[in-house]
């Protein structure tokens, strides 16, 4: 499934995070949008999925335009997406198994018997097995993410969003992680697009790279396109130096 | 001039402007009340965590207050020699106001709170932004049974309320302070009416609807991270008890 960003303006209150925004993410690739921290990468994630919607521009998923969906209608486009939050957003009254059955359980009229044949082939589809009943309290945060990311897939998604898969995790589980985002993406063919100000995790995952500063995407293109960039935000923020250094 | 109008105005402002969400949400809840799917299983997963788990702390308050009453009154009837009404004063006062407003309390700050808490927690931590993601929405989901829970099981807890109450003064009335048994329970029979048990429930209902109301719009319009969630929890049980308060005397005010 095509994602279309088209003139996104936001602003919450004076400040204006989003300048109309222009991206297209491609079907069935990764695509990583990288940017300062509170630069807007989790909000223009959010407009994707309808969580916030545009002061002005459209959002558009396979040409049908989301942003002017009403609640109901939402809902069922939201069908097509899975999405890993930053702190995975596991429920925590609910087992690991509880969270991955939840969408299932949600949205199909299967038995309890073949729910729990998907969360576990989900589970390992992730790497993970025995944990469907511990809670998540008991989990690390490499192991959240793994259920978070087996829930996101409970429901064969067309779209995968992925909220900063990487912060907070050691080098050992951040490459864990970026292996299992790419292995996920071949296996079920789902277009992906992830928010990161990991460098090298960008690099080693993405088809495609954005760089959004300012409210807009400055430069667009394969990750050894924006490796070469001329842009000095984009050369800066890939070479991890502050303006204020030169 | 103008900064005393500021001053004071925007308090009265933000006052509508919160009932006025608040009845937003109580809308949207009634809609989802009616549209499937009905979440049978979390509508009485919330009446057990509102009313079974309250019923402990319920008791304890119930009997205390039914029992503190009987001593009062005791005392206070006993100058005319009035001794004999004690018991329908106990009944009359638990029924009609003690029951419903002590249960009402004593929910708000065992289940009030932890709504707030509970859905506080979730906001803050994106759980509810994956309810959206996953198209559930959480009023229904969250809000809807919490609501139910509260309305339903707070007349519940009242009855047990007055129950024990009366048990209580009965305790305390004829078991302490020598009242004739018989002149104590004949006396409740001839003056407590089914209205005035009706009544005292029908505002356990409001309370009810109020305190889960209350905690759920905290919780699920809580901002910043743990100390927004201890904020929220504490708004909750302090605008609850407040509303509880100030809507039983209305609602005595019509009923009485």
């Amino acid at each position: 499934m095509k994602i279309q960003l088209v003139n996104i303006c936001k602003a919450f209150g004076d400040q204006v995070v989003l300048d109309s925004l222009n991206l297209t993410v491609e079907p069935h690739r990764i695509t990583v949008i990288i940017g300062e921290s509170g630069g807007g990468k989790s909000v223009l994630l959010k407009h994707i999925i309808g969580l916030i919607r545009p002061d002005a521009g459209s959002v558009y998923i396979d040409d049908v335009e989301i942003s002017a969906l009403n609640e109901r209608q939402l809902n069922d486009v939201r069908k097509n997406f899975g999405m890993l939050f930053q702190e995975a957003a596991l429920f925590d009254s609910m087992t690991v198994g509880e969270n991955v059955a939840f969408p299932i359980r949600e949205h199909t009229r299967l038995t309890k018997e073949e729910i729990n044949i998907i969360v576990e082939e989900k589970l390992r589809q992730v790497g993970l097995k025995k944990v469907t009943g511990k809670m998540p309290a008991e989990l690390s945060g490499g192991m959240r993410k793994r259920v978070g990311l087996a829930r996101a897939l409970a429901l064969n998604p067309k779209i995968i969003l992925f909220d900063e898969p990487t912060t907070g995790l050691d080098p050992i589980r951040r490459d864990d992680i970026d292996r299992l985002i790419v292995k996920t993406q071949q296996h079920t063919r789902a277009t992906c697009l992830v928010i990161s100000h990991d460098i090298d995790s960008t690099f080693k995952i993405a088809h495609k790279v954005a760089m959004l500063y300012d409210g807009r995407i400055i430069e667009y293109g394969p990750p050894e396109k924006i490796k070469n960039s001329e842009n000095p935000v984009v050369k800066n923020f890939i070479e991890g130096k502050s303006s204020s250094e030169q | 001039m103008v900064r005393f109008l500021e001053f004071t105005g925007k308090p009265f402002v933000m006052m509508i402007e919160a009932f006025g969400k608040v009845s937003l949400l109580l809308f949207s809840t009634l809609a989802w009340m009616v549209r499937p799917p009905y979440r049978i299983h979390e509508i009485f997963k919330q009446m057990e965590f509102v009313g079974v788990n309250s019923l402990p702390v319920v008791l304890i308050t119930g009997a205390f207050t039914g029992m503190v009453l009987a001593i009062q009154t005791y005392y206070g009837f006993r100058m005319f020699g009035g001794e004999s009404l004690v018991g329908a004063t106990v009944a009359l006062s638990m029924a009609r106001e003690l029951g419903p407003a002590i249960t009402a309390l004593m929910v708000t700050g065992r289940a009030g709170s932890a709504m707030a808490a509970e859905i506080g927690t979730m906001r803050v931590t994106e759980q509810i932004d994956a309810l959206y993601t996953m198209s559930v929405n959480p009023v229904q989901y969250l809000i809807m049974p919490r609501v139910i829970a509260g309305i339903v099981m707070l007349p519940m807890l009242t009855i047990v309320s007055d129950f024990i109450g009366i048990v209580g003064g009965y305790f305390v009335g004829v078991g302490l302070l020598n009242i004739n048994s018989g002149i104590f329970i004949a006396r409740i029979v001839e003056f407590v009416d089914l209205s005035d048990i009706i009544n005292g429930l029908i505002k356990a209902s409001v309370f009810g609807l109020i305190l889960s109301l209350v905690g759920c719009y905290k919780g699920f319009n809580t901002s910043g991270g743990a100390a927004g969630v201890g904020r929220a929890t504490t708004q909750a049980v302090v605008v609850s008890s407040v509303s509880i308060l100030i809507s039983d005397y209305f609602l005595t005010a019509v009923m009485f």
